[in-house]
């Protein structure tokens, strides 16, 4: 039977790969290749904003900390929705008005272009580097569970990776696009048929549903039987510093994914910005009612499967995939399977492009070559080849780390670097008139520098590990963590604003003073926005 | 610092371009205004109220851990009933937004086309 997982991956990857070659044909010139000429629907990129957003942590990840710790994970759920909140109100529109093809063209608009793209840069490519890493790692260590016998963690990791690479480097933003719209709307058709089957288990019965959430039992670290409420929160953020942990989390979800690189460029492949705002609408409904179903992927895995079963069966990452197996049998375990796979594929590749335009945009050609194309498409070229290298850079990293690796913290510092040095520079740019480049780029390094800087010291990657841990699932510093928190936010961010500020004060810049009134108009009426190119 | 206005506009060479003049004087007409303050009127308190709506969750949960596990319906407790909430309040403000935003952009229209008229009329 373990043939149908194989069966379904290639399915998908058949469908993927036309979507390529169809794409690829409609992919000539700047527009179309970075920006999907900007003739996306409203409804389409909201999709595919969904399909770009949620990741493998969020369909493997939370329904697996919901399995194993109840409520407390249900808390993820929550933040990754209220985000698009500062999306919607604050970031999507202004971007769209005044940008063309990358965040730092909203930075870089009233300042001194080169240090500001140049740090812009930096900082997109950490965050889509690292949240690609973190992705890898788990679709190595996924593909080598799901079809063990078939494929290895190594030739998983590179079959991603080649894939990502081909969909990026032949189809651009457009392939990416519809590779992201089709797995949004299987893992939403797999999300609502898993909780349909969840509530038939409980004959339809919220009660008894919440009743056996209400008791579930498992056997703890010394083997002892227990019944635990589910529904209690605490079960994760223990005190004495798990409310702070907590706060520090939402902190950076709420910040930080309107400072997400590859969530940002998707609002440049539609036309206008009202699009642009019901594409966000979009995205949210699909967001919020998959986060809500998490209650039945989750508490659904902790009732009917159980803890103890999932802890022998691959652990917390395979709680749906048991979950499905349990409930329907093992078609419908690879059909979920498949998806998983489905949703790391769609979300590497948005990486990879958001990396590569600004790599390419930013840096290639406005930073080195003084924002002159050399020659007439050049600035695909550039990204074309960075694709290669960001997405080899990537395979060799996931490689070297191996499956076992520790990369929970990754996805957590992507989050961190968004919200402290993204998002801060991004909105002081569009609303404080005083600002300037000094203040820009001390505010991109601070917030990038002390989001790594707090995570190195934080319990992530500073523990004592007992002997039996080994390779790299050992903790990279053994010693006792001197940042108490997981997630740096709550004190990253108030440092990104306050590198900002302060640069800003500390030099004096008239001309930046000057063009806001010019930034203020185009980005609030939308004067002069790029307009969709013909395909 | 001439030198860096040059650079951007030889990256944007097809865009709409208009002299510092003309951004000021929109900046500061009364129709733009209008639509700065009506936005800020919308804008501000609905990003205050969800911000603080949605901290008040990790807050509870965290530091009353107790009282949010206070059973309402059956075993569904406040901690959950509020999560949940969390969901239906942030696709109302969503809504709410959508509808203010097509008045933000009848004003932004009409500033629009005036700066357009304007400028074909040269």
């Amino acid at each position: 039977m373990a043939n149908i997982p194989l069966i379904m991956f290639l399915i998908f990857i058949a469908i993927t790969l036309g979507i390529t070659y169809w794409a690829s044909k409609r992919s000539a010139g700047a527009s179309a290749y970075f920006a999907a000429s900007r003739q996306i629907k409203g409804w389409q990129n909201g999709i595919a904003v969904a399909g770009d957003y949620m990741s493998a942590a969020s369909f493997l990840g939370i329904a697996g900390i919901i399995a194993f710790q109840g409520y407390d994970g249900f808390l993820f759920s929550v933040g990754w929705l209220v985000a698009y909140l500062t999306v919607l109100l604050v970031i999507a529109e202004p971007l769209r008005n005044t940008g063309k093809y990358t965040m730092a063209d909203v930075l870089a608009y009233r300042m001194k272009p080169r240090p500001v793209r140049a740090m812009a840069s930096l900082s997109t490519l950490t965050v889509s580097t690292f949240y690609m890493i973190a992705q890898m790692v788990g679709a190595g260590a996924l593909v080598k569970l799901l079809l063990g016998g078939y494929v290895t963690y190594n030739k998983a990791v590179i079959g991603v990776g080649v894939l990502m690479i081909v969909y990026v480097v032949f189809g651009g933003m457009l392939a990416t696009t519809w590779v992201q719209i089709v797995k949004a709307v299987l893992l939403m058709a797999g999300t609502v048929l898993l909780s349909i089957l969840v509530m038939a288990h409980f004959h339809f019965s919220f009660g008894e549903f919440f009743g056996a959430i209400a008791h579930v039992t498992y056997r703890d670290a010394k083997g002892a039987t227990v019944v635990k409420d589910f529904l209690q929160p605490g079960l994760r953020y223990k005190p004495p510093y798990g409310p702070l942990d907590l706060i520090s989390l939402g902190l950076a979800l709420i910040f930080g994914t309107a400072g997400l690189p590859h969530i940002l460029v998707r609002f440049y492949t539609v036309p206008d910005a009202r699009t642009a705002r019901h594409s966000v609408v979009w995205a949210m409904v699909l967001i919020g009612s998959f986060y809500i179903m998490t209650t039945f992927l989750g508490f659904g895995a902790a009732t009917i499967v159980g803890p103890d079963f999932i802890k022998t069966h691959g652990g917390t990452n395979m709680s749906a995939p048991l979950l499905a197996n349990a409930l329907a049998g093992s078609i419908f375990f690879a059909f979920i399977s498949a998806i998983a796979f489905a949703t790391i594929l769609a979300v590497v590749a948005g990486l990879t492009i958001s990396a590569t335009t600004s790599f390419s945009h930013d840096f290639w050609t406005n930073v080195i070559h003084n924002g002159v194309e050399r020659k007439p498409g050049e600035e695909v070229t550039v990204a074309r080849i960075s694709a290669f290298v960001v997405g080899g850079v990537a395979i060799a990293i996931a490689i070297v780390l191996g499956p076992t690796a520790n990369v929970a913290f990754l996805v957590a510092l992507a989050f961190a670097v968004a919200a402290s040095a993204n998002l801060p520079v991004i909105v002081l740019s569009l609303f404080w008139r005083r600002f300037n480049t000094l203040g820009a780029v001390s505010g991109l390094g601070v917030g990038l520098l002390a989001s790594i800087g707090l995570i190195l010291i934080s319990p992530s990657l500073m523990a004592i590990d007992p002997p039996t841990v080994t390779g790299t699932a050992r903790h990279l510093i053994q010693a006792k963590a001197w940042f108490p928190l997981e997630n740096p936010g709550i004190l990253s961010i108030p440092l990104g604003f306050v590198g900002a500020i302060l640069g800003t004060l500390m030099s004096h810049e008239p001309s930046s003073q000057h063009r806001f009134n010019e930034l203020l108009v185009r980005s609030n009426t939308g004067l002069g926005a790029e307009k969709s190119t013909a395909a | 610092m001439a030198n860096a206005t040059k650079e951007l506009e030889e990256v944007q060479p097809q865009r709409y371009q208009a002299s510092q003049s003309t951004w000021d004087t929109i900046a500061e007409s009364k129709a733009f205004q209008d639509l700065m303050a009506t936005k800020r009127m919308f804008i501000v308190p609905a990003f205050v109220f969800f911000v603080v709506y949605y901290f008040a969750l990790p807050v509870l949960v965290g530091y009353a851990p107790r009282f949010m596990s206070t059973k309402v319906i059956g075993e569904v407790n406040l901690a959950y009933l509020f999560a949940l909430s969390q969901f239906f309040v942030a696709w109302l403000i969503a809504g709410l937004y959508v509808k203010a935003a097509n008045n933000f952009d009848r004003l932004a229209k009409d500033i629009l086309d005036k700066a357009e008229s304007a400028k074909e009329g040269k």
